[in-house]
């Protein structure tokens, strides 16, 4: 396993897990998101090539309202 | 009779921003409302078509199926306008429109702000500056919230912004406009739009930003902290229609004394 900080909070994944399957995991697939990786911004169309790493910092963003 | 000299009227140029028209001169936030429904219903009466939006964490854990702001606001009905509320410094401003134009497949038209202070939330302009010129560099359209300040808002247009975005009073103050010469002496100066920014209360305060000559009025808490949002939402898109009219139609002159409307002559006593 590997921990990795996701919107601040620790989590832990299994090893070689990529990016698309950690949207899926956090229940976001197909979700309108944008997601950066240690402050770098992963296009959609990567997050099946994006491995994550051990200490990877991942946010994960919306839209809500705002003014 | 001495010939009158016809007032100047302003040219009807229709509002364009970043190279699209648009015939709504309102445009509206979409927070502070007590649910998605009435956002939706808001929004479609005030008539705007560009609304702004927030860039925040996604809420992790929360029911998958909850629904989502884009599905009341399609971005294929409205051009959305992602902001940097909430951002103190050029970096984390930067930061979000890159963020922002992810999420929107490339959409790559933003709502700069960079504030200074909690209490009143008025701008940094020098980070304003510095995010600005990255933004611009970044390929961004870049429109910027920022202080009634005529001089500040030439150097914003100066450098790229696409159009100038000046406080009318404090974010959610709804004050009405407190600097109406500024505002006069910016509109005056731009080569872009300038849209007042924050700090209307009701439809007067919007229908004096169209009738300095404004291009537009953005807004957000005057609506949603309404008591019937959904009627102040109407109430405004009336308002600044109206102001827009009476910009063009140009306003009589002040007089300090009476001018009588009904004519003397015929009087028979």
């Amino acid at each position: 396993m590997i921990e990795i900080e996701v919107n601040g909070e620790r989590r832990q994944y299994a090893e070689k897990t990529n990016l698309a399957q950690l949207v899926t995991a956090l229940g976001l697939q197909g979700k309108r998101v944008a997601v950066e990786v240690n402050l770098e911004i992963v296009p959609r169309s990567q997050y099946t090539q994006r491995l994550l790493v051990a200490g990877d910092r991942i946010e994960v963003v919306h839209a809500i309202g705002g003014g | 009779m001495s010939q009158q000299t016809p007032l100047q009227t302003p040219e009807d140029r229709p509002l364009e921003i970043a190279g699209k028209i648009y015939s709504s001169r309102l445009l509206v936030g979409t927070g502070k409302y007590c649910d998605l429904e009435e956002t939706r219903q808001a929004t479609e009466a005030s008539g705007a078509e560009i609304v702004t939006i927030a860039i925040r964490r996604s809420n992790i854990g929360q029911d998958p199926e909850a629904p989502n702001l884009l599905d009341v606001l399609p971005p294929q009905c409205y051009t959305l306008l992602p902001n940097t509320a909430g951002c103190f410094t050029a970096r984390d401003a930067v930061r979000t429109c890159h963020l922002a134009r992810e999420l929107l497949d490339g959409h790559d038209l933003v709502k700069l702000e960079v504030l200074a202070d909690e209490k009143t939330l008025f701008p940094d302009i020098v980070e304003t500056y510095v995010a600005l010129q990255t933004l611009v560099e970044d390929g961004f359209k870049v429109m910027v919230y920022t202080n009634d300040d005529p001089i500040a808002a030439q150097r914003l247009e100066d450098m790229g912004a696409v159009a100038v975005m000046p406080l009318a009073a404090p974010i959610g103050s709804g004050l009405g406009i407190r600097n109406p010469y500024n505002i006069l002496t910016i509109v005056e100066n731009a080569g872009v739009p300038v849209i007042v920014d924050a700090g209307v209360g009701t439809a007067s305060d919007a229908a004096v930003a169209m009738e300095l000559g404004c291009a537009g009025v953005l807004m957000n808490t005057a609506i949603a902290a309404a008591a019937r949002p959904v009627l102040m939402a109407s109430a405004m898109g009336k308002a600044i229609a109206a102001g827009r009219e009476a910009y063009l139609a140009g306003r009589m002159p002040r007089k300090r004394f009476a001018s009588a409307s009904s004519p003397l002559d015929g009087l028979f006593f």
